[in-house]
């Protein structure tokens, strides 16, 4: 186990690496844009004076170099400063949004990921079969429709038409569980659609690949079940790719469903990021922006770590 | 001056009143007052609008998109109103006199106005709110109140402002939805004190507002409902959805098509207003090739006009004519040449200036305005028949106003309708403005416009704008195709609903001006 420890440690020291460079990354591309914040709030009405007064407010006359690191020094003292523009605390801002965004994304896991194990493990049962034509099917046309499309079909059908769900995502502190689900039933139906098809296209692919495998002849052949020589014998050397391709949508749930949560006017983070770049507001694009770095990071780290806990040969390694 | 009782309200009023009478047999002269009958605000009006993010503050001097001017006007009142006709109506200030020639002016506030706090309205709050937006500010609006240099207290309910330049019309100027007004010294913008109709509960920048009824509002006929949500829907399909699937009761800025769809379904009433709203195709008259007049004439004669309003905008709006006074402006000048799409003119302009066969590019985005690009593509075409190669570059939304506009020779951009001529001119036309972005500078046509400006006398100020609109229109740098007509959906159920004169949604003063059946 000494091993996994030490793998894990340094998995997590290039992560931090990451994250820095990112953010880096992040502060001088933002302010390659054309404008600043000044600019941006004012609109194309704005006089020299009142732009002046904002930059003069805001220091945004030093040098990019020095505010970031300004910047950098108050994050590992665990500031995320303010928001150019309105003033508020990034973190108060940041916060509720990205939970909405991490409650989201975690429905429509809980929902796509068992659907996907499932339905690839039953297609790859029987490749060729009535099952796996059905399946295969599906996921070409999930994975050619794009998600906006598949939200705006999806508010056709059960708001317009039937009146069975809101189209509007819309949280308020007020709402109960029951109704905060029914809520937010479209846009989860529609993401789970939207990572669906690779995550099962991958657990079929993975499983027949290795199910060509001579071993598995010989399983076969000394009469084992083909259930249980999926199950024990074919699943456990298939996993490695099936978790990274888990981890990769995972990841997509949280941070590329800026278009989804437009669709149903949900108030998750992607929306906060996409304003911020919108309106020059560095601090705030820079916290989105770590905040989804890290989510890719912590969760390529399980996949790796889960990766090599379910396969014993990497596990001796 | 006192806003005038409609003939229609005070038969509403009386036939309503009849109605009372006769079902509960008492019918109180107060009660009759709402146009609702019932004398109860009820009901919460929910929007969906666009105009809305969350860098949003309730800070007036940082008004610069439609979902925090709305919830303003729900929490707070202006100095002066416009009505639906487009007049200048007493708010806060109820009476005002021009002294002399219309250099200094005498308001008197209105009296027994509270604010939320349990404040009185005096002297001293409209100063320090004015004040506000002058001088060393981060305000928006100052180029607004730059006009003024004087401002003070004559006595417990009267102001006197003095202005650099004479304007005939600054009870119009100070209708500005940055000049709200606030208890003198405040600033706590996350929860605003006005003496509006409603008091802030939640707000959400960019996502969500609630506001609640204030017992005893000032404003006679106004604030029917008991709360208002506004909801923060950037998408338009996503706008469109919400009304059809009742989840919102009116929609802001929905396009031709769509509007055309709703008006066939009898659950929705679509509001169309012709507020003066222009695209504009900016030419930069210090740069080649557009310093020539000519040129700018050829350019302005292949576009088909026509054309793009149909195509476009579905026939909501207005065919322009390169200045930016819409036909039914009250100083709209009747004479001037049309610009109709003529290919020979066209040429014939390119001869004179020795251009002939004239390659330009136009850089454009859906940012500068509705549509922008396909008018672009649509111009192309209409000017290849006359000979002119027009390459069309598409530019991202994204930093379009900072990277594009002004910067480019020629590019595209929009202006919203003001509620005076001189505004309009002052945006874009005088030299003076910052936001000249024709950079055409012409001494004599700053020297008429400020001149009448000044002018007290109808007649003349009219003539006076007439010119002044024959050298923009001839001569200026703007191409002014279309002017585009605000369109807005809503509820059957949403009554005493009307189309603006100003912006949208009544001027964003919907909340307090509409109630629910």
């Amino acid at each position: 186990m000494a091993g996994v420890t030490r793998l894990i440690a340094a998995r997590v020291g290039m992560g931090l690496v990451t994250l820095v460079v990112i953010s880096a990354l992040l502060f001088f591309a933002t302010d390659l844009l054309p404008g600043d914040v000044a600019a941006a709030l004012l609109g194309p009405q704005a006089t020299p004076e009142a732009l002046a007064t904002i930059r003069a407010t805001l220091s945004l006359g030093d040098p990019a170099g020095m505010r970031y690191v300004h910047w950098l020094v108050g994050v590992l003292h665990g500031d995320f400063g303010r928001s150019l523009a309105t003033g508020r605390s990034v973190v108060t801002v940041l916060l509720p949004r990205f939970a909405n965004t991490l409650a989201l994304a975690g429905l429509a896991a809980l929902v796509s990921v068992p659907l996907a194990l499932g339905l690839g493990l039953a297609a790859a049962m029987r490749p060729g079969g009535r099952l796996d034509r059905l399946v295969s099917t599906l996921c070409l046309v999930t994975i050619s429709v794009p998600e906006f499309f598949i939200g705006y079909l999806l508010i056709l059908i059960f708001s317009v038409q039937l009146g069975w769900l809101p189209s509007l995502a819309v949280l308020s502190g007020g709402m109960s569980f029951v109704q905060r689900l029914g809520a937010v039933t479209l846009p989860v139906i529609t993401l789970v659609l939207v990572v669906l098809a690779h995550m099962l296209r991958m657990t079929r692919a993975a499983l027949l690949s290795v199910m060509a495998a001579p071993y598995i002849e010989t399983a076969l052949l000394k009469g084992l079940r083909r259930r249980t020589v999926v199950l024990r014998h074919a699943l456990p050397n298939a996993a490695a790719p099936i978790i990274a391709v888990i981890a990769l949508n995972l990841g997509y749930l949280v941070v590329g469903v800026v278009v989804v949560e437009v669709v149903f006017v949900y108030p998750g983070a992607g929306q906060l990021m996409v304003d911020a770049v919108g309106k020059r507001d560095l601090p705030l694009v820079q916290a989105c922006g770590l905040a989804f770095a890290t989510t890719y990071v912590i969760l390529n780290l399980i996949a790796d770590v889960v990766a090599i806990l379910v396969n014993p040969r990497l596990r001796a390694a | 001056m006192s806003p005038p009782l409609e003939r229609r309200d005070f038969l509403r009023a009386a036939a309503l009143c009849g109605t009372a009478g006769a079902l509960g047999g008492i019918a109180s002269l107060s009660g009759c007052a709402v146009p609702d009958g019932s004398g109860d605000t009820t009901g919460m009006l929910r929007i969906g609008m666009a105009g809305g993010s969350t860098s949003d503050s309730l800070d007036p001097r940082t008004y610069v998109d439609w979902m925090p001017i709305n919830i303003g006007y729900q929490l707070m009142n202006g100095l002066v109103e416009i009505d639906d006709q487009g007049r200048a109506v007493p708010e806060l200030l109820e009476s005002w006199e021009p002294q002399g020639d219309a250099r200094v002016w005498t308001f008197t506030l209105r009296q027994g106005i509270v604010f939320h706090n349990g404040k009185s309205l005096t002297p001293e709050d409209v100063i320090y709110s004015l004040n506000l937006h002058r001088g060393h500010t981060p305000s928006a609006a100052q180029a607004v109140v730059e006009n003024i240099v004087g401002l003070r207290k004559l006595d417990a309910r009267r102001i006197e402002i003095t202005l650099q330049g004479a304007d005939a019309e600054l009870p119009a100027t100070l209708s500005d939805y940055r000049l709200l007004v606030v208890p003198d010294g405040f600033a706590d913008w996350a929860h605003p004190i006005g003496t509006g109709a409603y008091t802030l509960e939640v707000f959400e920048p960019g996502v969500r507002c609630i506001t609640r009824k204030v017992g005893g509002y000032w404003k006679p006929n106004a604030g029917h409902v008991e709360a208002i949500q506004v909801l923060g829907i950037g998408d338009a399909i996503a706008r469109t959805n919400a009304l059809i699937s009742g989840q919102v009761d009116v929609i802001n800025r929905i396009d031709g098509r769509t509007a055309d769809l709703l008006r066939r379904n009898s659950r929705f009433q679509v509001i169309r207003s012709q507020t003066g709203q222009y695209a504009v195709f900016a030419m930069n008259c210090e740069a080649e090739p557009y310093a020539k007049a000519d040129i700018r004439l050829a350019l302005k004669y292949a576009i088909d006009r026509e054309r793009l309003l149909k195509t476009l905008l579905n026939g909501y709006g207005m065919v322009g004519n390169d200045q930016p006074i819409p036909p039914n402006n009250p100083y709209f000048a009747t004479d001037l040449a049309r610009h109709a799409y003529d290919p020979d003119q066209a040429r014939h302009h390119l001869r004179n200036a020795g251009r002939e066969g004239l390659e330009v590019t136009l850089e454009v985005s859906d940012a500068a305005f509705f549509g922008a690009l396909d008018a672009a593509i649509l111009y192309q075409a209409a000017a290849k028949e006359a000979g002119i190669t027009l390459n069309v570059r598409r530019r991202p939304a994204d930093g379009y106003w900072s990277a594009v506009w002004m910067q480019a020779p020629f590019c595209g951009s929009y202006s919203d309708g003001r509620t005076t001529v001189d505004a309009a001119f002052a945006k874009a036309y005088k030299s003076t403005s910052a936001s000249n972005e024709t950079r055409w500078h012409r001494p004599e046509f700053d020297r008429l416009a400020n001149l009448a400006r000044g002018e007290l006398d109808p007649a003349r100020r009219r003539e006076l704008y007439g010119v002044c609109q024959h050298m923009i229109c001839d001569d200026g740098g703007a191409l002014i195709p279309l002017f585009m007509d605000h369109i807005e959906a809503g509820s059957d159920k949403v009554r005493g609903w009307k189309p603006s004169a100003i912006y949208d949604l009544m001027g964003q003063r919907i909340g307090e001006r509409v109630w629910l059946a």
